[in-house]
């Protein structure tokens, strides 16, 4: 007999293993059925579907056409705004995610030193934005006559002499959609590290002190940091989807199309495609590339945090 | 500052100086502030009268609070086709279905995904990763293709089942559970619990900040379903909807535009107040029972 083959199994027995293992596990899969089956008819097969619309021509009146690569081809070569749209979204993830997602770990943090009273109401102010539908009121705060909040308080104070059209002006458009997107950024990611932070067993930070930890950086490096892998993780992939497909305030404050479509992003362009010209496909070809970026960054992230927590 | 004296006692780790416990408190209150101030010009702008809203400089309160804004919406609301306690209703028992079924199904299928070694436990827990990064405005037409098949359209199924299954949820379940030790779970099995109970008598309890936070956002997420296509007749449409088309009719925009956002805003936040409350009393008992 070969020596390699030694301690290696067939296949066919390989299957009588694996057909084993979910006999055994049969109640793990019994109590994931009702989850799972929803989650396939109404999440999976949509996704799958749509999957291969990227490669045909679609107008929902006809039925899709094959087209090949030319989706992909005329969206690197011939359409401009979308290499445009690429830089407004890495600016704009650049700006709204790394720094949300530190300010996210720094504000659960910060607040989980504060009294169990005080801890509920800055939770829930630092929530609140991403729970309203009020990001509207900032079109009044940025307004760009003189009834604008800020423009009336820069004009009493002398700072500007006429009023900034904030809004509309091309080059303070994408400040302006990064601030209002940082606002709103506090979400799913800063809620969840919240969690973490309060899951953590007290006893360890007992133990922590007992062992000769002096102060709360020390704290948060040796003890903390190391059992909140997980959370740190969910609120990484929270934060590489809003930054990535943030589109929608940038709709609504600065308009659609923006200024220059400096405010443009790839998830506006996809938008612009399917729902005003209707050409599904090529948005659909849109959105798989930024997919695609979105998996990579998402891998990459993964990668660091896991040699991080080890 | 009278709270510093309870700050400190109920902190009783390693190296907590009253000075620093403070400097959070003011750097976290100016933060705050500005975090803050959006949502409460909104509030403001929900209670001033029309001839407030445009007045040069603009106030940051109120001179003479009117709840016309919110009159002036429910007038628009009562004046729709179906009465509008149809509209609550749908909006209540859509949001209690979802959110409900969605906490449970989620619950135990983290569970099984965080703790359970079995075929195909990588490949699921990948697909939901996936699914949470896959963002297409084709996905809807596809849902509602498949929803015309299973002949959903305009049922209370089109809006309380694809909310049902959300990868977020989930995913934000099996990683706070990922954290429980094997040991737990191996000494439950050797007194013969199978793992239903064990993920409800056991796991679940342990959960309580993760199970709270997914109710939050099952809750929030459910609160805001609106139809859209999947719903077109009126006597099954939700709150959001109706609430905005009242906002965008009313004679002053964008006062009665805020009155609708912040009545909206109203039950996420009790959700969000007694989820919290809840947080806090567990981790209590968690330190006596330690």
């Amino acid at each position: 007999m070969d020596n390699a083959a030694i301690g290696k199994r067939s296949k066919a027995e390989n299957r009588r293993l694996i057909w084993l293992q979910m006999k055994q596990n049969k109640e793990c899969y019994l109590m994931m059925l009702p989850f799972m089956v929803i989650f396939f008819i109404f999440t999976t097969v949509p996704v799958v579907m749509s999957l291969p619309m990227g490669f045909t021509d679609f107008d929902m009146v006809q039925l899709p056409k094959f087209v090949g690569l030319s989706n992909y081809t005329t969206l690197f070569l011939n359409d401009s705004i979308f290499v445009q749209s690429i830089r407004v979204t890495l600016v704009f993830a650049i700006f709204t995610g790394p720094l949300s997602y530190v300010l996210c770990f720094l504000l659960a943090w910060l607040i989980n030193e504060l009294h169990p009273k005080l801890k509920t109401i800055f939770t829930l102010i630092f929530y609140a934005p991403s729970m309203a539908n009020v990001y509207t009121v900032w079109q009044l705060i940025f307004s760009g006559d003189s009834y604008g909040y800020l423009n009336s308080v820069l004009l009493n104070l002398g700072i500007i002499n006429s009023p900034i059209q904030w809004l509309t002006d091309g080059e303070y458009v994408l400040g302006v959609t990064i601030v209002v997107q940082l606002w709103l950024s506090l979400g799913a990611g800063f809620l969840s590290l919240r969690a973490g932070f309060q899951n953590i067993d007290r006893s360890q930070y007992e133990a922590g002190a007992i062992e000769g930890i002096k102060n709360r950086w020390q704290e948060l490096i040796y003890i903390t940091i190391p059992s909140m892998g997980p959370q740190l993780m969910f609120a990484a992939v929270m934060q590489i989807v809003s930054s990535f497909t943030a589109g929608t305030v940038a709709q609504s404050l600065v308009g659609f199309p923006s200024t220059d479509y400096k405010a443009h992003t790839i998830m506006t362009h996809a938008y612009d495609y399917g729902w005003v010209r209707y050409e599904m496909g090529y948005a659909s070809a849109i959105c798989m590339v930024l997919f695609i970026a979105m998996f990579l960054v998402n891998k990459l992230i993964s990668k660091i945090l896991s040699k991080y927590m080890d | 500052m009278t709270d510093t004296k309870k700050l400190k006692a109920s902190n009783k780790q390693a190296g907590r100086k009253i000075g620093g416990t403070v400097a959070i408190f003011v750097f976290l209150l100016l933060l705050g502030t500005f975090m803050a101030l959006p949502i409460y010009l909104a509030c403001v702008m929900s209670i001033k009268p029309v001839h407030e809203l445009f007045v040069f400089p603009p106030k940051l309160y109120v001179i003479d609070p009117t709840l016309d804004n919110f009159k002036d919406m429910f007038a628009t609301l009562s004046d729709m086709w179906v009465p509008f306690s149809r509209y609550v209703f749908n909006s209540v028992f859509v949001t209690v279905c979802v959110t409900v079924a969605q906490c449970v199904f989620a619950s135990m299928a983290a569970f099984v995904l965080a703790k359970c070694k079995f075929p195909g436990n990588k490949f699921l827990n990948g697909v939901i990763v996936v699914s949470l990064l896959y963002q297409s405005n084709v996905i809807y037409i596809m849902q509602y293709i498949v929803m015309a098949q299973l002949g959903m359209i305009n049922t209370y199924w089109a809006l309380i089942l694809p909310s049902v299954a959300s990868p977020m949820c989930l995913y934000l379940m099996r990683q706070s559970m990922t954290t429980i030790p094997d040991a737990m779970i191996e000494a439950a099995k050797v007194d013969g619990a199978n793992m239903f109970t064990i993920c409800w008598k056991i796991v679940m309890p342990n959960q309580k900040p993760a199970l709270m936070t997914m109710i939050i956002f099952a809750f929030q997420a459910a609160w805001n379903i609106q139809g859209g296509t999947l719903v077109y007749k009126e006597s099954l449409k939700t709150l959001p909807t109706v609430v905005q088309q009242a906002a965008s009719s009313g004679l002053a925009r964008a006062g009665v535009a805020m009155a609708a956002a912040v009545f909206m805003l109203i039950p996420p936040i009790v959700i969000f107040m007694i989820a919290q409350k809840n947080v806090i009393e567990t981790m209590a008992h968690s330190g006596i029972k330690d």
